[in-house]
């Protein structure tokens, strides 16, 4: 398996460690649910150097960007990122990711660490094809940066202590309190230069630092040393899951693959169909038009029951022969209490309040379709 | 970490405890087990009544991240079942011995629990000395 450079001080915090599509990630080092309430509640820093990261550049760059992705990056100036799908010409998604505009014609790329070699494979062959494409520079980044999330109410005053400068590159603040969502600038940490974006997976505001290996070592020392008395804590892979299916963000394998496109995701308002051209666009506007057979709803299990995971059926109540779906997360959601999740259903059962049934270990149990997210800060 | 195994108590290799009073067993989890599941977020435990053999699987103990399975470590009829686990899971981290205890079964051949485990020995099994 692979190690990220925090690889050392997962051991060293106890951390129980697991195979994360091949990198040894930890998953929790106190308890889920003790780690994803720090993070709704004060603060919880991730390790996410195993993430991807693709630059792309040259004159080409934005054009390219365009054609590949389904949001728009022309909406994008220096220093400002978007939420966005690369999808395949039968509209089903390769991967989801965020796109960052740098200076000039250049873009910042942050790809699912289980989709990296999928992904680039996919944007050399697109980039091979390209018209332009002398006017195009693709550059696979993920050796060069290692990375953290820091992610809660308290994020914005820890990282204030370890960050007190204006930005230096990218979009130009006074200080990291001026970053607005999505936004992303450089920084310099002794000496050094890294990228701080407010961006996260977990519903909460927070923030992601980009860096060098070293770098990002001292960082998430420096963070749980300020972050302490706040509240910090160092969080895995299993508070992180549970966080985002309570915002219900989709994960890539789960909401996402191949088969599924962004309309049945319900990620209509990231596809930019009024732009032009792109991979993937005529399916998605006849989805757009005409409806899909399927869509993605967020659920909550309405009385104490065991926990909905993803591939449990999805029955209508009453006698119908076979279920109607499947899910695709499931938990027992630390914030409420109760078994949330969210899975595929034909689009008549997909407004909010329709009862369904959750098939557990053979027993079926209420659950009921609920709008999102499932959680919502008060 | 060192986990506590009451010496009065018998074991299984599946991390089940076993306290014996007149031809009953009182049966729960380790804090062996307690402390690899962590969270634990919900507790299915079998009907009462129903008659159990050694090593049938007949309950189910969630953690946030799993599903695990219960095994009885004896045959024999259920008794009763903890209510006030099934009301509060987490009680089975924090008591695992006395408030997190499972089922009680009305044992159909007390001979059986002389295969099963004495605190030494299933310390040596959970320690791997």
């Amino acid at each position: 398996m692979k190690r990220t450079i925090l690889y050392n001080s997962h051991v060293k915090l106890g951390a129980k460690l697991i195979d994360f599509g091949g990198w040894e990630m930890p998953v929790q080092y106190t308890s889920i649910s003790d780690e994803h309430l720090a993070v709704r509640n004060a603060a919880g820093l991730f390790d996410i150097s195993h993430m991807g990261e693709v630059t792309v550049n040259g004159a080409a760059a934005t054009e390219f960007l365009n054609h590949l992705l389904t949001n728009d990056v022309r909406k994008l100036s220096a220093g400002v990122g978007q939420y966005s799908l690369m999808c395949h010409e039968r509209g089903g998604v390769v991967d989801d990711l965020y796109v960052f505009g740098l200076t000039g014609d250049s873009y910042f790329m942050v790809i699912n660490a289980s989709r990296t070699e999928a992904d680039l494979a996919w944007m050399e062959a697109r980039a091979a094809e390209f018209s332009r494409k002398i006017d195009l520079r693709l550059s696979d980044a993920s050796h060069n940066y290692a990375a953290v999330a820091l992610q809660g109410p308290r994020s914005l005053d820890i990282l204030t202590q370890c960050f007190a400068g204006p930005s230096t590159s990218c979009k130009r603040v006074g200080k990291v309190a001026d970053l607005k969502k999505n936004d992303l600038s450089g920084f310099t940490w002794r000496s050094v230069r890294v990228m701080i974006s407010r961006t996260g997976y977990t519903g909460e505001d927070g923030y992601e630092i980009y860096g060098r290996a070293e770098s990002i070592v001292e960082i998430w020392e420096a963070l749980l040393t300020a972050g302490a008395p706040m509240g910090l804590k160092p969080c895995g892979l299993g508070a992180r899951d549970t966080l985002r299916t309570e915002a219900c963000y989709p994960l890539y394998g789960h909401e996402l693959d191949e088969n599924t496109t962004p309309i049945e995701a319900g990620l209509g308002i990231f596809v930019a169909l009024d732009k032009g051209e792109f991979c993937g666009r005529s399916v998605l506007a006849a989805q757009k038009d005409g409806g899909t057979s399927r869509k993605l709803v967020a659920f909550k299990m309405t009385e104490k029951c065991p926990v909905p995971r993803p591939e449990f059926a999805i029955w209508r109540p009453g006698s119908d022969p076979s279920p109607i779906g499947r899910v695709t997360s499931g938990t027992q959601s630390p914030s409420l209490g109760m078994g949330i999740g969210m899975g595929y259903v034909p689009p008549e059962l997909a407004k909010a309040d329709t009862r369904l049934e959750i098939e557990i270990r053979g027993k079926r149990y209420p659950a009921v379709v609920v709008r999102k997210p499932i959680y919502r800060r008060a | 970490m060192s986990a506590n195994v009451p010496a009065e108590l018998k074991y299984t290799r599946s991390h089940e405890w076993v306290r014996v009073e007149g031809g009953v067993a009182t049966v729960g989890i380790t804090d062996h087990a307690q402390h690899e599941l962590t969270d634990i977020v919900f507790v299915e435990l079998p009907q009462l009544k129903r008659q159990l053999k050694a090593g049938e699987a007949c309950a189910v103990v969630e953690s946030v991240k799993t599903a695990s399975d219960i095994y009885s470590p004896a045959g024999g009829e259920v008794l009763e079942t903890n209510k006030a686990v099934v009301d509060n899971p987490a009680l089975a981290n924090t008591e695992p011995y006395a408030g997190g205890w499972f089922f009680k079964i009305k044992l159909s051949n007390p001979a059986e629990l002389d295969s099963l485990l004495s605190a030494v020995q299933y310390t040596a099994q959970v320690t791997g000395a």
